[in-house]
């Protein structure tokens, strides 16, 4: 009997979905516009999914979804949590104060319940001061029904947690299981304001997360499917809903991210540039090995500092519904968009706005609407804007890129079609079926993943044991989340030795990434 | 003297980061402690040098140890106090004022943080008007100011006091201590009297690097070059315009040395220039000349938003304008020059001043148009 897995991917303008077979066939996929409530536009496309390809819902075995919504919310401030902000690092860290440098429409939500308490790590390790329990227990005691989650971070925690574990565990024990707690481990790098933005933010969106996936599965349950259900994160992986639930910043730019993986998947090529070219927007990434490159610098998210691990994206204002003003000889190309209007607005299809999408009908890049509404423009001039666009995109690239030399070149999503076969800096132009639906086909893909950290004392002669059993480790804990033993590979391996630590303390991170295990 | 409010912090840390010639750090961690002490002890005394007494006593305030450390470890305020306090006990003697020991990066911007939280005025001036590496590498250090008594503080209460024979063995043994009280200490370092500050150290370093903040954010909001603006603040010079299409970096005896490639564009299309770096910019040169040589500064300036990059933050791709500055001339001096010149850093070349470098590369120019 046939098995099929659903990948959805929820976008500013459109929603799109897919549905592959177990060998990863595309049997069929669609868009249709997003809603503002966003469930009911998951719900319509699944439903036209099924309806259209004949598959029985009963089917479908795995159902991912990627989505921006716990992005929306922050970015809107709307439906944030109230939350408290547990800082543990006095007596050092007094002299900036949680939330600052954050813009005040978000500070005056989140900045009700701040406390700094005496504890924290050195960048070796040791404690700098030993935790107070007894000021812990009277925080807690002092936000019972008062707040809904609580954001912790402690000094050099990426390399000790064991003070955040302990604030954990002591909250828990005063304030049950209905509080939500994020630790800063859990979501950021060193730099602790960053790292400790990221998780206030994380504390902020458990609310939107909740809501997006009871949606998500009553949308299912409404379809009458009854699926194992995933969610995706920014690092082309897979998160169970539990852990979504306590972690959804990692959700965030998820959408990108499986653009890449939707085109590494559709051309089979796991080192490459990505373009992915929208209504209103051109998203530029790189892959590495199959996977995302990581952004390595402080990225801002709705104007508030963060450090958490991101896909490095170039976003320019290019895509299908780019507004071109022109003036005699003279155009400017966006950056604004008719958007998801173009259908309205643009002059092949009967508007009255001359958009890049126009452009390329008129010189026979594409075809679409009514070429006969653009024979009044003159030719130069649409050569020229044309040749500006694709300027835009080969400078993009070209920023993106780590050395000279020319690389494969993937173009997808929507807008994609403007774009022409041939372009510099590239060795190969690659226009994918399916690429229109790339992301939806990345969610549908994602694999599960699995991560240890850990201190051990390494010498040269145990060296070798010690990396072998950390791999086993991170393969057992992914196999353990839901992949299949036989596809489980190890996708990233650090060791960071400790200084000034007795017996050459090493921290060893290991990461594994499968398939899913099929039933 | 003049106050100095949150305004003022937020374009002196945008001109500490062009004055860091691509190191120094980075100065936000500064900047947010400064604008905390601000508001929560009102604005900071700025001193012109020249109203310094002759024997008032003037100590400057520097962090040491690495960076990463501190944007992790975030100081209490409390170090940089306790510094002060044990160095007055040592001086017998009340410290007037504290002054920026670099104008470069983190460092320019510390000194405000406390002067804010104990009311002591900033003296406008610094002993680099630039960043440098090395603790010698001061003005302070060529008219001879000692750099101990010292003393350095953690953020736990810990503090010792330094007395050494040169600034090499402070150096030494003040970074030892860092690395044992958890790698991040603040210094109240080369205690100087208001005479000695007259002599030795820089002008009104704070007041230009405000300057430069205000400048980049004016030409922005008039849709003027902003890179134009800064030069002509500066008398500087644009060396070179194009893209980075190279980097090499390696990691010696502390330093991260390494050349950066820029392709040309515009009017330097065709062309090659190569940017010598140890933590800060170095030396810029072409395939067939030298266009700018320490101690003079080299900046990296993003061209579109002429916001300076780090020689961290280089990487291929990006679009960039190298900018050249003529340093204080007392870095110009013989002594100057063996302390932070070409050759200290193992350049072969003999000290030239970036306008002397400027009219050879435009008599060149005529020459080639003229055949």
């Amino acid at each position: 009997m046939m098995k099929y897995r659903l990948g959805i991917d929820v976008g500013g303008t459109n929603t799109d979905g897919v549905l592959l077979d177990r060998e990863m066939h595309v049997i069929h996929s669609l868009k249709t516009p997003t809603t503002s409530d966003v469930e009911s536009g998951i719900y319509h496309t699944i439903s036209k999914l099924i309806a259209e390809s004949n598959v029985s819902a009963k089917d479908i075995e795995f159902a991912m979804l990627g989505t921006t919504q716990c992005t929306n919310a922050i970015v809107e401030r709307k439906n944030l949590n109230k939350v408290a902000i547990i800082r543990i690092g006095a007596p050092a860290d007094n002299a900036i104060k949680p939330l600052a440098g954050v813009p005040e429409d978000i500070k005056s939500i989140l900045n009700n319940h701040t406390y700094i308490v005496e504890g924290g790590h050195e960048f070796n390790g040791e404690e700098i001061a030993p935790l107070d329990e007894e000021k812990i227990r009277e925080i807690a005691a002092e936000l019972k029904g008062k707040v809904d989650s609580i954001a912790i971070t402690s000094i050099f925690s990426p390399v000790n947690k064991t003070h955040e574990s302990q604030v954990e565990t002591i909250l828990r024990e005063v304030l049950g299981e209905d509080v939500s707690i994020s630790l800063s481990s859990e979501v950021g790098s060193i730099g602790l304001l960053e790292r400790e933005n990221a998780t206030i933010l994380n504390a902020s969106i458990i609310k939107v997360a909740k809501m997006t996936a009871e949606g998500f599965e009553h949308a299912l349950k409404s379809n009458g499917i009854h699926a194992k259900v995933f969610f995706c994160q920014n690092d082309g992986t897979l998160m169970s809903k539990a852990y979504t639930l306590k972690y959804p910043i990692l959700t965030v730019a998820c959408g990108p991210t499986n653009s890449l993986r939707g085109a590494s998947f559709l051309t089979e090529n796991k080192d490459a540039v990505i373009v992915d070219v929208g209504g209103t927007t051109t998203d530029i990434g790189v892959l590495v090995k199959g996977f995302p490159r990581q952004s390595s610098i402080a990225v801002e998210l709705g104007g508030v500092r963060t450090n958490f691990r991101m896909p490095d994206i170039n976003s320019i204002g290019l895509g299908g519904g780019t507004i071109i003003r022109v003036d005699g000889e003279n155009f400017t190309v966006g950056p604004d968009s008719v958007g998801h209007r173009l259908q309205d607005e643009a002059l092949v299809f009967g508007g009255a706005t001359l958009t890049a999408t126009d452009v390329a009908v008129a010189l026979g890049k594409v075809q679409l609407g009514d070429p006969k509404k653009l024979q009044h423009l003159d030719r130069q001039l649409l050569s020229n804007i044309y040749q500006r666009m694709v300027e835009m995109v080969e400078e993009a690239i070209d920023k993106i890129k780590t050395s000279a030399d020319d690389t494969a070149v993937i173009f997808v999503g929507g807008g994609s079609v403007l774009l022409p076969d041939k372009i510099n800096g590239a060795s190969c132009v690659l226009h994918p079926e399916n690429g229109g639906v790339a992301n939806a086909i990345g969610s549908a893909i994602s694999q599960i993943s699995g991560e240890i950290e850990k201190i051990y004392a390494i010498s040269k002669e145990n060296r070798q044991e010690i990396l072998d059993g950390a791999r086993q480790l991170a393969i057992e804990e992914t196999v353990a989340a839901g992949a299949d033993p036989e596809k489980v590979e190890i996708v990233d391996m650090e060791n960071i030795p400790l200084a000034y630590l007795p017996g050459n303390a090493t921290r060893v991170k290991v990461k594994a990434a499968g398939d899913l295990a099929l039933a | 003297m003049r106050l100095i409010g949150k305004e003022e912090v937020e374009n002196i840390a945008i001109g500490a980061s062009l004055l860091g010639t691509g190191g120094g750090g980075d100065p936000y961690i500064g900047k947010m402690m400064a604008l905390q002490a601000i508001e929560e002890h009102g604005p900071i005394q700025l001193l012109d040098i020249t109203e310094l007494d002759d024997d008032d006593l003037v100590v400057p305030l520097a962090m040491m140890g690495a960076p990463t450390v501190m944007v992790e470890k975030i100081p209490s305020g409390e170090e940089a106090l306790v510094s002060f306090r044990e160095l007055e006990k040592v001086l017998g003697k009340e410290i007037k004022a504290t002054m920026p020991i670099e104008a470069g990066g983190v460092n320019s911007l510390l000194p405000l943080a406390l002067a804010a939280r104990i009311g002591l005025p900033v003296v406008d001036g610094d002993g680099m008007g630039r960043a440098f590496p090395e603790l010698q590498m001061v003005t302070f250090y060529l008219n001879d100011v000692s750099t101990t008594p010292m003393v350095l503080s953690d953020e736990k209460g810990n503090s010792m006091v330094l007395n050494t024979i040169n600034g090499v063995w402070a150096e030494k043994i003040a970074r030892s201590a860092t690395m044992v009280l958890g790698g991040s200490v603040m210094n109240a370092i080369y205690p100087m009297t208001g005479k000695q500050a007259k002599d030795s150290a820089i002008y009104r370093t704070l007041t230009l690097e405000e300057k430069i903040g205000r400048t980049i954010k004016e030409a922005k909001k008039n849709k003027q070059n902003p890179i134009d603006a800064v030069l002509s603040l500066l008398g500087g010079y644009r060396l070179f315009t194009g893209k980075v299409v190279d980097i090499e970096r390696k990691t010696d005896g502390g330093f991260v040395r390494g050349t950066a490639t820029i392709d040309g564009l515009d009017n330097d299309k065709g062309n090659n220039c190569y940017l010598e770096f140890q933590n800060e910019n170095l030396l810029a040169k072409t395939d067939t000349e030298v266009l700018c040589m320490t101690p003079d500064l080299i900046t990296v300036l993003d061209t579109e938003t002429a916001l300076p990059i780090t020689t961290e933050g280089l990487r291929y791709g990006a679009r960039g304008t190298v900018i050249g500055i003529p340093s204080d001339e007392k870095w110009r001096t013989q002594k100057g020059i063996e302390v932070a010149g070409p050759r200290y850093f193992g350049y072969d070349y003999d000290f030239t001043p970036v306008e002397k470098l400027r009219e050879r590369v435009r008599e060149n120019d005529e020459i080639s148009v003229g055949n």
